[in-house]
């Protein structure tokens, strides 16, 4: 079984805790503007990531994540 | 008798006086109980006396206005209860004198305690209540923030800037299923008020319709209601538990 990518995984997380469906999944697509979160939403998303990468995002990196790409450079980034 | 059934409480203030009666009264309905107070001893008394009923309890020395020992003790708690339900910011103190003579050292230590307390114990459950989509929290205020005491600028400021904090955490928490209510006590006997002078309470007395003081136990009961599941619509709302001293 191969290992899924970050963004796949990024993808799952943003479908599960925003509850949208995967083909409106961009990496354009901001959460805000284009999926319909509200702010509690986005700091929800910001936990789950945490919990699914296993790791801390700072309050001030975590403000910055405002897209599907904005997420998936991030974690990529990170996990250098 | 157990509207609290299995449910985890962390009571601050919870060493003596309406906070003592809020974690007896949750232990009572079968809660168990996480013991907050600034003193070993006092937390560890009571959590003796919850463990008497039957119930599992904790005992925590945390000054709660002090942001990194609250957020280590948050931490712990949820580490070892697995989850907390309710949270009852209760600690208060008082530092009494007229605003002409208030240092600002009176001013910081009732503002810290009473109202930044409160504060980092809610940022420290909040994100397992948003994620368990639910919580109950539940500020004591006080009916001093409603209406005021000379005296107690700085008591009567912290009280109401709970009630504040109180309706700002509620629109903010309410879509994920989390309540925040305050209650706003009276004169009721504890230490708190003991310190009061004999003619001073004679002269409170004069304006609660009821006639007496109220007792720890009358705060508890109003903290069971807004705790039990039966309170699940009410939130951002003030109950004031006074003898009608305060009619809105």
């Amino acid at each position: 079984m191969s290992e899924k990518s970050i963004e796949e995984r990024v993808k799952h997380i943003i479908v599960e805790q925003l509850g949208v469906k995967p083909e409106q999944i961009s990496p354009e697509a901001k959460f805000i503007e284009d999926l319909g979160a509200d702010s509690l939403d986005t700091v929800e998303l910001v936990m789950a990531l945490e919990e699914e990468f296993g790791k801390e995002i700072p309050d001030a990196e975590a403000e910055k994540l405002q897209s599907v790409g904005d997420v998936i450079r991030y974690v990529e980034g990170s996990a250098k | 008798m157990s509207q609290l059934a299995n449910q985890i409480a962390v009571v601050t203030g919870a060493g003596r006086g309406i906070g003592r009666a809020v974690a007896l009264k949750f232990a009572a309905e079968g809660a168990d109980v996480v013991c907050v107070s600034r003193t070993a001893e006092n937390s560890e008394k009571v959590a003796g006396e919850i463990r008497a009923l039957g119930r599992k309890a904790w005992a925590h020395a945390v000054d709660v206005s002090d942001a990194a020992g609250v957020a280590a003790a948050g931490e712990k708690i949820l580490a070892e209860c697995g989850r907390v339900d309710i949270l009852v910011n209760n600690a208060g103190v008082t530092r009494d004198g007229l605003l002409m003579r208030m240092s600002d050292a009176d001013w910081d230590t009732v503002l810290d305690t009473n109202l930044k307390g409160a504060f980092l114990f809610t940022k420290a459950f909040a994100r397992a209540f948003i994620k368990q989509r639910s919580g109950r929290i539940i500020n004591i205020a006080s009916v001093i923030g409603l209406i005021g005491n000379a005296g107690q600028t700085n008591y009567s400021a912290s009280k109401a800037g709970l009630i504040g904090f109180t309706k700002a955490t509620a629109k903010e928490l309410a879509s994920r299923g989390v309540t925040v209510n305050a209650l706003a006590p009276g004169f009721i006997e504890t230490d708190m008020t003991a310190a009061l002078k004999d003619d001073m309470k004679a002269e409170l007395l004069k304006h609660i319709p009821l006639g007496t003081l109220g007792q720890p136990e009358d705060i508890a009961n109003a903290a069971l209601f807004l705790a039990a599941p039966s309170a699940r619509y009410i939130t951002g709302q003030v109950l004031t538990v006074d003898g009608g001293m305060v009619m809105s």
